[in-house]
């Protein structure tokens, strides 16, 4: 995720001998036997599977080799509906996320005391399961007594039937994907802080620069690597947005089936419709935009490394 | 002017971290009220009376201590694998020298960015094969090689002078003894770091357990809650309770060990 390049210390001129064949390989055969057998080569037979025509599962028998279940799954409602809710999932999240997670980390970064205790509540959320805090936010979200519905009464706001009815579905998953999102990208903000030289903002002051100009002028730019390497991680990782459907709508996508993403369409079509075809196919599809976004991250951080 | 702006950094930070707690919070209070309680309009923040029959029911109704066990079991195995697989590819990467070792690596990072719920599919008909379906081991096994993690501790041990490594040939220690000696001591926060994120990836894991697993005995916390919440009905002052067992062993995880999770986090290394 972080550094594609290696470092150019020692240069491989290693000649094939029994030494430099057989300890190696022994070292490596736990690490390579795992990889192979659960990341390469199902990685491999997904790409054939989304090929194959009428795959049976139990014979393994299928009729050649062709685009149907593309053909299939782009002409599936729900599979629009996925591309759709995760669409507008990501492109409401991540930069709602960030913005909020850039203010807490310049805060969190400025000179305060109780750090370690502000960091550990902003931090918990990552370290939890989203089952049980998905479970929590169900809870919140409750129509008749939840504390989110009774938070918005206060404003004279009528309660949000937020579970139940469609219409408020994908807000719900919003607002806490928003939440739980917030705890890494403060981290990976952070981290980029860190990186800033104090010099530049002992200059900036003694210059009397403003709160915001300095934000402006000097932590924007100078963060502006890691604001673009935190928005794709962001982004790759809530195009992924499954788990929460299962303790929000009982392990449906939406109360009216009308909030399925890219991995429950997957998950779907695969382990409840037993359509291996459509199912590799929509899995193809995901690796697809993975592959676009980390392609771009590879690019951002190749040519804003050295501000 | 200077001393407002403290006190609205302050404010701003106090109300950003009670809306990230408050989840915790609430669960945590909701868990410890009775059904008339929890459904009462205005809330209380407190409990009136402390109640822990949710935590008895629970314990009584659902397998939770099976599950309990079911979780630090998964989780303890890939761990100890993981470090184990992880410590010694890790050194082939950085110490050993053989033909073709970068291009393999750099191979093996390309494979970093491959979601790992697009391998469910023939990962699952793999495990059936293995005639592992259902059982604890199918939790484990898949999990046990980590490019990630490789990743960060290759790195780390590239960092850890060639020297020390002449002069414990020169003593006469052989490769593994050096490795497990000299090496895996040094880059012990290293894989505190790893053994931390691997934990909280394995503890919190849930998609793939629903796939393989079903019958009670090999549920792991995550989803026992998940079947707990569809088969006993929604009585949330109950589901709290629950939820606080599986929440809690990764919140006090969390407390002790922050520095070491949060170094690892800063690397991207959680939730894939």
């Amino acid at each position: 995720m972080t550094e594609g390049r290696l470092p150019r210390r020692r240069v491989d001129t290693a000649k094939l001998t029994p030494r430099t064949f057989w300890e190696p390989l022994l070292f490596l055969a736990p690490f390579l036997v795992g990889l192979i057998i659960f990341t390469v080569y199902p990685f491999i037979n997904v790409f054939a599977l989304s090929f194959k025509q009428d795959y049976n599962l139990l014979t393994q028998a299928f009729s050649g080799y062709g685009f149907d279940n593309y053909k299939t799954i782009f002409a599936d409602p729900n599979f629009a509906n996925a591309l759709r809710n995760t669409g507008i999932y990501v492109a409401v999240v991540v930069p709602i996320s960030t913005a909020l997670s850039l203010l807490a980390a310049s805060l969190l970064n400025s000179d305060i005391r109780l750090k370690g205790l502000f960091q550990t509540c902003y931090f918990l959320p990552m370290v939890t399961s989203i089952t049980a805090v998905g479970l929590v936010w169900k809870w919140m979200f409750n129509y008749d007594y939840g504390i989110i519905n009774y938070f918005l009464s206060l404003f004279g706001v009528n309660a949000i039937n937020w579970l139940n009815n469609p219409q408020y579905n994908l807000a719900a998953l919003i607002i806490y994907g928003i939440w739980d999102m917030m705890p890494m990208t403060i981290i990976l903000l952070l981290s980029g802080y860190q990186n800033i030289n104090p010099q530049y903002y002992t200059a900036a002051k003694a210059d009397g620069a403003k709160t915001w100009c300095i934000f402006r002028r000097i932590t924007l730019p100078l963060l502006a690597p890691t604001l673009g390497l935190t928005m794709i991680i962001n982004i790759i990782y809530a195009s992924k947005v499954f788990t929460e459907l299962f303790p929000l709508f009982n392990g449906k996508p939406g109360s009216a089936y009308s909030l399925y993403t890219v991995v429950y369409y997957l998950y779907d079509m695969f382990y409840n419709k037993w359509q291996l075809g459509p199912a590799s196919a929509s899995a193809v599809v995901l690796f697809a935009i993975v592959l676009v976004l980390t392609i771009i991250q590879l690019y951002i951080q190749r040519n804003w490394k050295n501000y | 002017m200077k001393i407002t702006r403290k006190i609205l950094v302050y404010l701003v930070l106090a109300i950003g971290a009670v809306i990230m707690v408050f989840p915790f919070f609430w669960m945590i209070v909701s868990s410890l009220k009775t059904a008339a309680e929890v459904n009462t309009t205005p809330p209380t923040f407190w409990p009136s009376r402390l109640v822990f029959e949710n935590y008895v029911y629970a314990f009584t109704k659902a397998p939770f201590v099976t599950y309990f066990i079911n979780s630090v079991i998964v989780t303890g195995c890939c761990v100890a694998c993981t470090l184990f697989t992880t410590i010694l590819a890790s050194f082939a990467f950085s110490r050993l020298r053989f033909p073709g070792r970068d291009i393999l690596f750099s191979l093996l990072l390309a494979m970093m960015m491959i979601p790992f719920e697009m391998l469910i599919i023939t990962n699952y008909t793999t495990v059936v094969h293995m005639g592992l379906i259902d059982t604890l081991a199918a939790l484990i096994i898949p999990f046990t090689s980590s490019i990630f993690y490789t990743y960060i501790l290759r790195n780390f041990f590239l960092a850890i002078p060639d020297s020390l490594y002449y002069s414990a040939r020169v003593d006469g220690a052989s490769d593994w003894q050096y490795l497990w000696r000299v090496m895996v001591p040094i880059a012990k926060p290293a894989l505190v770091t790893i053994g931390l994120l691997d934990a909280i990836t394995c503890w919190n894991s849930f998609l793939w357990s629903v796939l393989v697993t079903n019958s009670r005995e090999v549920r792991t916390l995550p989803f026992g809650l998940y079947s707990f919440m569809t088969t006993s009905g929604i009585r949330y002052e109950r589901l709290m309770a629950a939820a606080t067992i599986v929440v809690v062993p990764m919140i006090i995880l969390f407390i002790f060990c922050r520095k070491s999770i949060v170094t690892g986090v800063s690397r991207g290394g959680l939730k894939g």
